[in-house]
């Protein structure tokens, strides 16, 4: 059941989601993005592909784990979670339980899914787009965005399962690793919160739904559609799927508290935890940037070189490649709303820990001092800009990249530019910008499990 | 691999759309969506070149990208005892250069063509694949082609990558405790078939291995007549077939060697396992042996499945109704309420593949309660479909959801090429996708509940349980088998 394939490469998926390819479309591709904002004060983007007899939406609010209080951690992923486990009677609509809701959507063909990240709570909706499904697909979204119950007994139940899963998890090298991490990365920044037994314990379905009436509103949906629509029809459905949430004057949507910075590294900390492991963890890193950086192009094209770039970087060759000490070895940035961490990661024998922390940190330190060569500059851009047609040859890859240009207010003609600007950069942007951004002699390394 | 159903549909997506849409969007009838033709041009089509070489494209023309895959008709289940993990280990080694291509330039040329590499071994295949824009498709094959046929290495590239293999098996298997106690449960659960052991490897069996038993089974399966290349994407088929006579026709054919059938005995009782390792939850896996679908089932409309295959395809059905959709039997019975059992519950078929096939039923017991009462209560709901049967609401639900899933399978070309490569490899038909639909639909009440009350005994079960174990800060690392540490 598990292990029915073995890979060749190990693709870490931090880094698959954030950063690297999270932007895309070539001048070639250009793609034209309908963008409106409707009188709610909802943000639409819509790209039309009539290809496939199916629709792809997605919400996304400010309402992500960085607004979740310290003492409650956790807050917005169980209102991600808890909002699928019913909905509320209303005038003319039944109440569902969470079993009734399930069905009612596989009995659609249709996928909902709420999730929760650190800067995001996003809804998204696949369904197919024959019109009277599909009306059926955006009434029953509307009602669980909505009108969702937040059932007590139901959340009792949800807490302890989480809680079970966060136990079962700290008994694995990789997780007590990561949390050691972010710990020294993000100090008290919400980027650091962590979810315990405790944290649950103090969130009740009161606080849920007050989260929830304070940051899921019409006035501040970014909305993202691709699929088989014409404006029109969009126009239509994204209102009636914010239409059960409370109305209220788009010009009375007041801006939400801003939340901290990352606090920059004054030192650098050295955490070595004792675990019992086949493998020790290793992971080195720092405070990053954030997305609206504007070395985020060059950033980008350097940590292809350094670690992005699958078999092809410098770490996969130096740790890897010819040493044969990790099986998977990588570097990545995670830019978001706040400076998301720079992170180099890997798992080798634990007799091997101490050599491959050097090795890591070695490759890190020299190509911070000297950014990359001609050759490797080539061959980031050969990879990057030659391969932009398969960042967007999907629906769900190209409602990935619109919810980033909504998300992070990127022009509408960004994937239009994106090879340009990538084009632009030199060895000595990368070179700078590397050295703005990365303090090899201040990071954090937690090396966990390491024998002798 | 684990995926509940066949390749997706193989016709242009602007007819799938307009074949669902024929059928009134929802009650669908059996075979109608199938009998629709692609428009001309865009069919999936098969040639088989002189060598032996099977090739298969399937133009897709809604963004100017292609996946190029290359099939193995080899993998773990056709390696023997000592050499457990060679088809894997040969896999690491193909990136290893050519005559002339130097160690590691396959994927650095692939990658200056903007393109993405990797390759999986599963215990039915060895699979090499490229997602590339279109216009590069023809390197593609040229390098694919040069690296099936002349791939060679030194035998230090083979002491460092071994290492690596260790590496990926520690990761995978030994920090992994339901993985390491699924690798028990097969070894268990077969006794003469290959599926006994793990596709990585044991650990011994990759100490020992050397770069020569890795030439051997290269050059034993690596012929063209025991390859599949599977192409989706925007391509012109005639042009495609052109390349691959170009640069894959000129390999020379050669023998497959005979395949042993290694055929498992008939399991007459209980088996089981405990492992205990490091973690803080309890688990349990009911594996039963199951029959599985056949070729004959998926030839044509008139043709009828054979037992077997009627009884494969209802339990693919009973496993969607206990676990197809969140909420489900087994969702409802074991996971929710003040009394609940357990944390998660799992249920799943494999309908097909080159080896015997197995009924999963899993569980995690919930805080409090034991294995044996999720085991308790997993069984209870296979005793009550075989009493009581099920619904037709229930049974619409998945059917539903499957018809669907087609649908959305369109979007990726990546999904539908290793779709087509799973059919090639299994020897079924190019539509066997559309045929699977087709025939789940017909499934019926009756059939599931009979499926509940024959295959769930006993005589066929293989029962494993993860026994959790603290963590101890205070015990000292492992330390590496000696033979590993030169």
């Amino acid at each position: 059941m598990l292990n029915s394939i073995f890979s060749r490469r190990a693709i870490p998926c931090l880094c698959l989601g954030l950063g690297l390819f999270m932007h895309s479309l070539s001048a070639r591709a250009a793609l034209p993005i309908q963008h409106w904002t409707q009188a709610s004060g909802a943000k639409v983007y819509l790209v039309e592909s009539h290809g496939i007899a199916m629709l792809d939406v997605q919400i996304d609010f400010d309402a992500g784990g960085r607004r979740d209080p310290a003492d409650k951690a956790g807050l917005s992923s169980a209102m991600s979670r808890m909002s699928g486990k019913g909905l509320a009677a209303r005038p003319g609509a039944v109440a569902l339980d969470e079993n009734q809701l399930s069905e009612a959507w596989a009995d659609l063909g249709a996928v909902f899914t709420v999730s929760s990240g650190s800067d995001r709570l996003s809804f998204a909706l696949r369904s197919l787009s024959f019109p009277d499904l599909l009306a059926q697909s955006v009434a029953l979204a509307a009602r669980q965005i909505g009108e969702p119950a937040w059932p007590e007994a139901v959340w009792r139940q949800e807490r302890d399962r989480i809680s079970a899963a966060i136990r079962e998890s700290d008994t694995r090298p990789a997780t007590l690793a990561g949390k050691a991490f972010r710990a020294a990365v993000y100090g008290v920044h919400p980027y650091g919160l962590e979810t315990t037994s405790a944290t649950l314990a103090r969130i009740s379905t009161a606080d849920i739904q007050q989260f929830y009436a304070q940051h899921v509103e019409p006035c501040r949906a970014k909305v993202s559609v691709v699929g088989d629509v014409t404006r029109a029809q969009t126009d239509a459905l994204v209102t009636a799927l914010l239409a059960r949430l409370p109305q209220r004057d788009a010009a009375r949507c007041q801006a939400l508290p801003a939340v901290a910075e990352v606090q920059a590294l004054n030192a650098p900390t050295n955490r070595s935890v004792a675990f019992e492991s086949a493998q020790a963890h290793v992971l080195i890193g720092q405070p990053g940037y954030k997305r609206s950086d504007p070395d985020f192009f060059a950033l980008t094209v350097g940590n292809y070189t350094l670690g992005g770039g699958g078999f092809v970087s410098r770490l996969t060759t130096e740790v890897r490649e010819k040493r044969g000490l990790t099986y998977s070895v990588y570097s990545y940035f995670s830019p978001g709303l706040h400076a998301g961490a720079f992170t180099i990661g890997l798992q080798t024998r634990p007799d091997q820990a101490a050599q491959a922390v050097e090795v890591a940190r070695t490759v890190l330190a020299k190509f911070v001092a000297e950014g990359p060569s001609d050759a490797e500059l080539k061959a980031a851009k050969d990879n990057l800009v030659g391969g932009f047609a398969l960042r967007i040859d999907s629906n769900a890859k190209l409602l990935d990249n619109i919810a980033n240009i909504a998300w992070n207010n990127l022009p509408l003609d960004y994937l239009d530019t994106w090879t340009a600007q990538l084009e632009k950069i030199t060895a000595t942007d990368i070179k700078a910008a590397f050295s703005r951004k990365l303090q090899p002699e201040r990071m954090v390394t937690v090396v966990l499990g390491a024998g002798p | 691999m684990f995926s509940l159903f066949l390749c997706p549909r193989l016709a242009g997506a602007r007819l799938v759309k307009k074949a669902v849409a024929l059928l009134g969007a929802w009650c669908l009838v059996a075979s109608g969506a199938s009998a629709q033709s692609p428009a001309p041009g865009m069919q999936v089509q098969q040639f088989t070149l002189a060598n032996g070489l099977t090739l298969i494209v399937k133009p897709d023309r809604r963004a100017p990208t292609v996946a190029h895959m290359l099939w193995v008709r080899v993998g773990s289940m056709d390696e023997v005892d000592g050499s457990s993990g060679v088809a894997h280990a040969l896999e690491h080694m193909m990136f290893k250069g050519t005559p002339t291509l130097k160690p590691g330039e396959f994927s650095r040329r692939i990658a200056a063509l903007g393109g993405r590499d990797n390759a999986f071994t599963s215990r039915d295949a060895t699979a090499y694949h490229q997602q590339i824009p279109a216009e590069r498709l023809e390197e593609v094959m040229q390098l694919e082609a040069d690296r099936f046929a002349n791939t060679q290495w030194d035998d230090e590239e083979f002491k460092r990558e071994i290492e690596v293999v260790k590496e990926e098996r520690r990761l995978r298997t030994e920090d992994a405790p339901r993985s390491q106690l699924y690798e028990y449960a097969y070894a268990v659960a077969f006794t003469a078939a290959p599926y006994r052991r793990p596709i990585v490897g044991w650990m011994s069996d990759l100490d020992a291995m050397t770069s020569a038993d890795l030439r051997s089974f290269y050059r034993q399966w690596y012929v063209p007549g025991n390859a599949a290349v599977v192409i989706a994407g925007d391509v012109d088929v005639a042009q495609v077939r052109a390349w691959a006579e170009k640069y894959y026709g000129r390999i020379p054919a050669g023998l497959i060697p005979a395949r042993k059938p290694r055929t498992e005995p008939a399991q007459n009782g209980l088996r089981q396992i405990e492992h205990k390792a490091t973690a803080s939850q309890a688990y349990v896996s009911l594996m039963f042996k199951v029959p599985q679908l056949d070729v004959s089932a998926l030839k044509d409309a008139s043709t009828p499945a054979s037992a077997a295959s009627r009884d494969a395809l209802a339990l693919t059905v009973l496993a969607a109704v206990l676990d197809g959709y969140s909420g489900a039997r087994l969702d409802r019975a074991l996971t929710q309420g003040a009394d609940r059992v357990a944390d998660s519950a799992g249920a799943y078929n494999g309908l097909f593949g080159r080896g015997p096939q197995v009924f999963f039923l899993d569980g995690v017991p919930a805080e409090g309660k034991t294995p044996s009462q999720v085991l308790a209560a997993l069984r209870k709901q296979i005793d009550r479909i075989a009493r009581e049967g099920v619904s037709q609401g229930e049974l619409q639900r998945v059917k539903t959801q499957w018809v669907a899933a087609e649908t959305y399978k369109l979007d990726a070309i990546f999904s539908q090429a290793r779709e087509l490569g799973s059919n090639w490899l299994n020897g079924y038909p190019l539509n066997a996708n559309a045929r699977v639909v087709a025939q789940l639909r017909t499934i019926t009440a009756q059939e599931v509940q009979s499926v509940a009350a024959r295959y769930f005994g006993d005589e066929q079960l293989t029962l494993a349980t993860l026994v959790p174990q603290p963590p101890d800060p205070n015990r000292k690392p492992r330390l590496p088998a000696a033979a590993s540490r030169h």
